[in-house]
C-alpha cells in the first residue's frame, strides 16, 4: 500500500499509478454531486449542452453536507453511498471525469469504465464527516442551489484523505481485502 | 397524578438530541477502540483511527459526527400515573426534534416517498420524528433516542422463516444480510436481531435491540451465547472497517426475542453503523 499526494485535475498518468488499497491525499479543486445533480449533468450531456464545470480530469465527491455553522465553509461532510450514482458515472467518465469519492460497492459498468477510460473510485471514511470537513478550506455552490444539500459545490481541499477502491486495472479493494481476511469454516 | 410541563419535556429532549449529534456515547467509543486494538489489517486500522479521531474532534468542537444526522427515532415509555400539561407528548417530541435539528445545524433528511422532495418546509425540519409509544406502570416518562442514518438502514432486512429452520436458519439469514451489505452500512457495525413475535414485532424488536449498550451481556444466557456465536461468525466474513477487509466488522450483536405463532418464525436484522448515536432520559 503506497501513499500519494495528488493535485487536481488528475491526468491519465496520475490515475494509472494508483492501485487498489493505496492511500491518496487530494489537493486543489473537487466538485460535489449526488443523484439529483448527476441526473442533471447527464441530461446536459445528452442534449449537447455545456456543463457547470469542466469534467476533464475532474474529481466528484458524493456528499450531502450538514448546513455550515456561521463563518465556516461547510458543515460535516462525509461520503454518501455510491451505488445511487452507478447509472450516471460511466457516462461522466467517458467524458473525461477521472475520480469519484464515495463509500460502498460500485457495479460492473462503473468498474469497466474505470478500466476503459482510466479513472479511479476512491473511498472516504463514512461517518468521519467532522474530520473530513477539516480538509475542506472553501466551498461555493456553483449550480442547482435549489437542491439544497444536493447542490453542486466547488470545494478547495487540502490533503483530503481517501483510499483507492477501484483502480484502472480492474482491481477492487472490497473484494481483495475481504478475501484476505475471510475465515472459511 | 404526577405532572410534567410541556416546555420542560421539549427542553430535555432538545438538549439530548443536540448533544447526541456530536457526542458518540461511551459504549460505542469503547467498542471501536477495542476493534482498533484487535484489528490485523493496516488499511482497516487506519480507517478505525480516522473514526476515533472524528469522534474526538466532533465532541471537542461540537460538530455533527456524520453529515447524515439521521431520522430521529424514539422509544417512549409513558407511566400510567404521569401527565404532560400544556400539550401532547408527541407534539413535544416533534417540536424538540425540529428545534434541535435547526439550532444544531443538523441536516433535515425526511422526504416524500415518490417525488423525494424534502419535507422540511411543509411538515417541519426533519419531521415527523419516528416515535414508538408504550404504556407502563409508574409515574415516569422514559425516552430512548437514536439518530438513525440511511446507509445502515438500507441494508436491513426482515423475513418469516419456517419453524423447522430454527436457530441454524436464523444464523444463515443474519449472515446473508451482513455479507450482502458488505461496505455499505459503514462497518464496524452493531447488528440488531429481532426474533419471533409477528412480522412487525420482529422488525421493531430488531430496532430496539440497537438501543442496548454495546458490550453489555444479554440477560438471557441462551441469547447471550447466540450473540457471541453470531459475532464470531460475522467477523469471519472478513469485511472489515468500511469494507476494506479486516477482522473487526461487528462491534456487537444484540438479540431480542418474543413468543411467536406456532406456524411461523419471524426474523429481522436492523443494522447500526459505527456512528451509533443514541441516548436516553427519564423524566
Ligand atoms: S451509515 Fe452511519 S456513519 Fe455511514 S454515512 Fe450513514 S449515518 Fe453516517
Amino acid at each position: 500500500m503506497a501513499e500519494y499526494h495528488l493535485t487536481t485535475p488528475l491526468s491519465d498518468e496520475d490515475v494509472s499509478k494508483l492501485k487498489a488499497g493505496d492511500i491518496v491525499y487530494l489537493n486543489s479543486t473537487i466538485y460535489t454531486a449526488r443523484d439529483a445533480a448527476h441526473k442533471r449533468l447527464v441530461d446536459l450531456i445528452d442534449n449537447g449542452k455545456e456543463l457547470p464545470f469542466d469534467l476533464q480530469g475532474s474529481v466528484i465527491y458524493f456528499v450531502g453536507p450538514t448546513p455550515p455553522k456561521p463563518g465556516e465553509p461547510i458543515g460535516s461532510a462525509g461520503p454518501t453511498t455510491s451505488y445511487r450514482m452507478d447509472s450516471y458515472s460511466p457516462i461522466l467518465i467517458s467524458h473525461g471525469q477521472k475520480g469519484m469519492i464515495g463509500k460502498g460497492k460500485r457495479n460492473e459498468a462503473v468498474k469497466e469504465a474505470c478500466k476503459k477510460y482510466k479513472a479511479v473510485y476512491f473511498g472516504a471514511t463514512g461517518g468521519a464527516g467532522a474530520l473530513i470537513a477539516k480538509a475542506i478550506k472553501e466551498a461555493e455552490v456553483i449550480a442547482y442551489p435549489e437542491l439544497g444539500p444536493e447542490a453542486i459545490r466547488k470545494l478547495k481541499v487540502e490533503e483530503f484523505p481517501v483510499t483507492v477502491i477501484n483502480d484502472t486495472y480492474g482491481n477492487d479493494l472490497y473484494e481483495i481485502g475481504r478475501a484476505k481476511y475471510e475465515v472459511k469454516e | 397524578m404526577r405532572e410534567i410541563a410541556y416546555e420542560d419535556l421539549v427542553k430535555s429532549v432538545k438538549a439530548m438530541v443536540m448533544h447526541t449529534a456530536s457526542h458518540l456515547p461511551e459504549d460505542a467509543l469503547k467498542a471501536i477502540e477495542e476493534a482498533y486494538n484487535n484489528e490485523e489489517s493496516e488499511v482497516a486500522k487506519s480507517v478505525l483511527k480516522q473514526i476515533l479521531d472524528n469522534a474526538h474532534l466532533a465532541s471537542s468542537e461540537d460538530r455533527p459526527l456524520c453529515q447524515d444526522t439521521g431520522l430521529a427515532v424514539y422509544f417512549v415509555k409513558v407511566g400510567e400515573d404521569v401527565k404532560v400539561v400544556g400539550g401532547s407528548i408527541r407534539d413535544a417530541i416533534n417540536q424538540a426534534t425540529e428545534e434541535a435539528y435547526k439550532d444544531g445545524y443538523l441536516r433535515a433528511s425526511t422526504c416524500e416517498c415518490f417525488d423525494r422532495h424534502n419535507l422540511k418546509d411543509e411538515v417541519g425540519y426533519n419531521l415527523p420524528a419516528v416515535i414508538h409509544f408504550d404504556i407502563v406502570e409508574g409515574d415516569k416518562i422514559e425516552i430512548e433516542y437514536a439518530a438513525k442514518g440511511g446507509g445502515s438502514e438500507n441494508v436491513s432486512r426482515a423475513t418469516v422463516l419456517a419453524p423447522a429452520q430454527g436457530k441454524e436458519g436464523i444464523k444463515n439469514f443474519v449472515k446473508q444480510v451482513i455479507s450482502d451489505a458488505g461496505p455499505n452500512p459503514c462497518p464496524p457495525i452493531i447488528v440488531g436481531v429481532g426474533i419471533g413475535g409477528t412480522f412487525e414485532v420482529a422488525a421493531k424488536s430488531s430496532k430496539h435491540a440497537l438501543f442496548r449498550e454495546a458490550g453489555t451481556p444479554n440477560e438471557n444466557p441462551v441469547l447471550d451465547e447466540f450473540e457471541k456465536e453470531l459475532k464470531k461468525e460475522l467477523n469471519n466474513l472478513g469485511i472489515g472497517a468500511m469494507g476494506m477487509g479486516g477482522t473487526q466488522t461487528v462491534l456487537a450483536v444484540h438479540i431480542e426475542k418474543n413468543p411467536c405463532h406456532i406456524a411461523s418464525l419471524p426474523v429481522s436484522v436492523n443494522v447500526q453503523c459505527h456512528s451509533s448515536r443514541h441516548s436516553h432520559i427519564t423524566l
